[in-house]
């Protein structure tokens, strides 16, 4: 089995794991990070949204293994000091929720998107939710929220 | 997901090498299909060779009239890169429309090709772009490598190391994506170069990515939206699903060419 090294949320994890675990695995049953959430499992829906090296990915389309030596951030990961992230906060503020279960993959891709491209106006936004699905099809404040959020971080 | 042994090698000869030995091997590169296959079981591989962690297969180069871009260089880099976007703008906004953000940035343009899915958006701008395809052995012609669903001229541990894309004076991709899984349900890259004028077609074939020498011809003569717009291709051999019958690809391949020629310009 291999043994797989990583900094997650800032500090190092190491487990020898089977080949085939997946990174969303890893996260949630290693290391009881169960933030990032398993939606649709077949790389669709977007809950599953951690960065890996400052790059929004699917980890339920990853191996554990792949990501061997890298730097992952997830969704408890965002918050400092007790002080939520600006588009956590955005979220609150805008609800950009409902049920809640796609969060931490909107977020996570909002974040990746707001740091890619600062000056994100709305059509930008819902092409970049292309690989996010809110099942309580409740975009229209998940998009205010990001847009928002855009503007605070500029 | 069946068990299988897992390598991370750092070279291309080490690749070879784990290749060589192994019983049965897949190759992962980004793993935006092979995972997901993985997981339904649908392949039971022995051991994966994962190449995304080679270094010399992650570049982007423009050299004379062409770039050369590494097999394992992710969607993301290629539609970001300011090379591509000068050289070959319509390469890099096809790889930009892969997918989604998440999957460019972990997919890559050899795993597209070796993988040749039949609605997959790279093989129609290598056979619309003439473009060359350097592996371990040999360099393999665009026309030579896609051979039918899901199959290429790629031999037993073969890999795909840089693709090489001639600059087109003119070029677009215009496709109709699936709404839900955002494949092309027709996507219709053309060009024109060097080579002459070529038309490609993504999505609609059941052996895949295909030409069509009909519209290549009356796109030489007259390189205008009319010229294609009434060319129909025949429903024979073109997919036939849920998402649409062959008869309905067949109209979108028209429509999408003429509305390629005239993004082209």
């Amino acid at each position: 089995m291999p043994v797989v090294s990583m900094t997650v949320n800032g500090k190092s994890a190491s487990a020898d794991v089977e080949a085939r675990t997946l990174l969303v695995q890893f996260i949630r049953e290693q290391l009881g990070l169960t933030g990032t959430h398993v939606g649709c499992d077949t790389s669709q829906c977007g809950a599953c949204v951690v960065h890996v090296d400052g790059r929004a990915v699917k980890s339920c389309t990853m191996l554990a293994a792949q990501a061997d030596g890298a730097d992952i951030v997830t969704i408890e990961g965002l918050a400092k000091n007790g002080e939520l992230h600006p588009v956590q906060a955005a979220f609150r503020e805008h609800h950009g929720l409902q049920c809640g279960f796609c969060t931490p993959g909107m977020i996570m891709t909002a974040v990746d998107m707001i740091r890619r491209k600062p000056d994100l106006d709305e059509e930008t936004v819902r092409e970049e939710l292309e690989g996010n699905i809110c099942r309580c099809t409740g975009y229209h404040n998940i998009v205010k929220a990001i847009l928002a959020a855009s503007r605070e971080m500029r | 997901m069946y068990q299988f042994n897992y390598e991370r090698p750092k070279t291309l000869a080490d690749a070879e090498a784990l290749l060589g030995k192994a019983d049965d091997p897949k190759i992962l590169a980004g793993g935006q299909t092979l995972i997901p296959t993985l997981k339904q079981r649908l392949a039971m591989p022995s051991d994966v060779i994962d190449i995304g962690g080679i270094g010399e297969l992650d570049f982007i180069r423009a050299e004379g009239d062409a770039v050369m871009i590494g097999a394992a260089t992710r969607h993301a880099t290629v539609a970001q890169s300011a090379d591509v976007k000068k050289h070959n703008p319509a390469l890099a906004a096809l790889a930009g429309s892969i997918g989604d953000p998440a999957v460019r940035h972990m997919g890559t343009l050899g795993g597209s090709i070796a993988n040749n899915d039949p609605a997959a958006d790279y093989p129609a701008a290598c056979l619309g772009l003439d473009a060359k395809i350097h592996t371990t052995r040999r360099l393999i012609e665009a026309d030579e490598f896609f051979k039918g669903m899901f199959e290429t001229a790629l031999q037993d541990g073969e890999i795909v190391k840089e693709v090489t894309f001639p600059h087109p004076e003119k070029a677009a991709y215009m496709k109709f994506p699936n709404p839900a899984s955002r494949y092309a349900m027709v996507g219709v890259f053309v060009s024109r170069g060097p080579w002459g004028v070529r038309v490609a077609v993504t999505g609609a074939g059941q052996n895949g990515v295909f030409r069509i020498a009909e519209m290549e011809e009356a796109l030489a003569k007259n390189w205008s939206p009319d010229a294609v717009a009434n060319i129909k291709v025949p429903a024979t051999g073109l997919n036939s699903d849920l998402h649409g019958t062959a008869e309905y690809r067949a109209h979108l391949v028209t429509v999408m060419a003429k509305r390629a020629v005239a993004a082209a310009g």
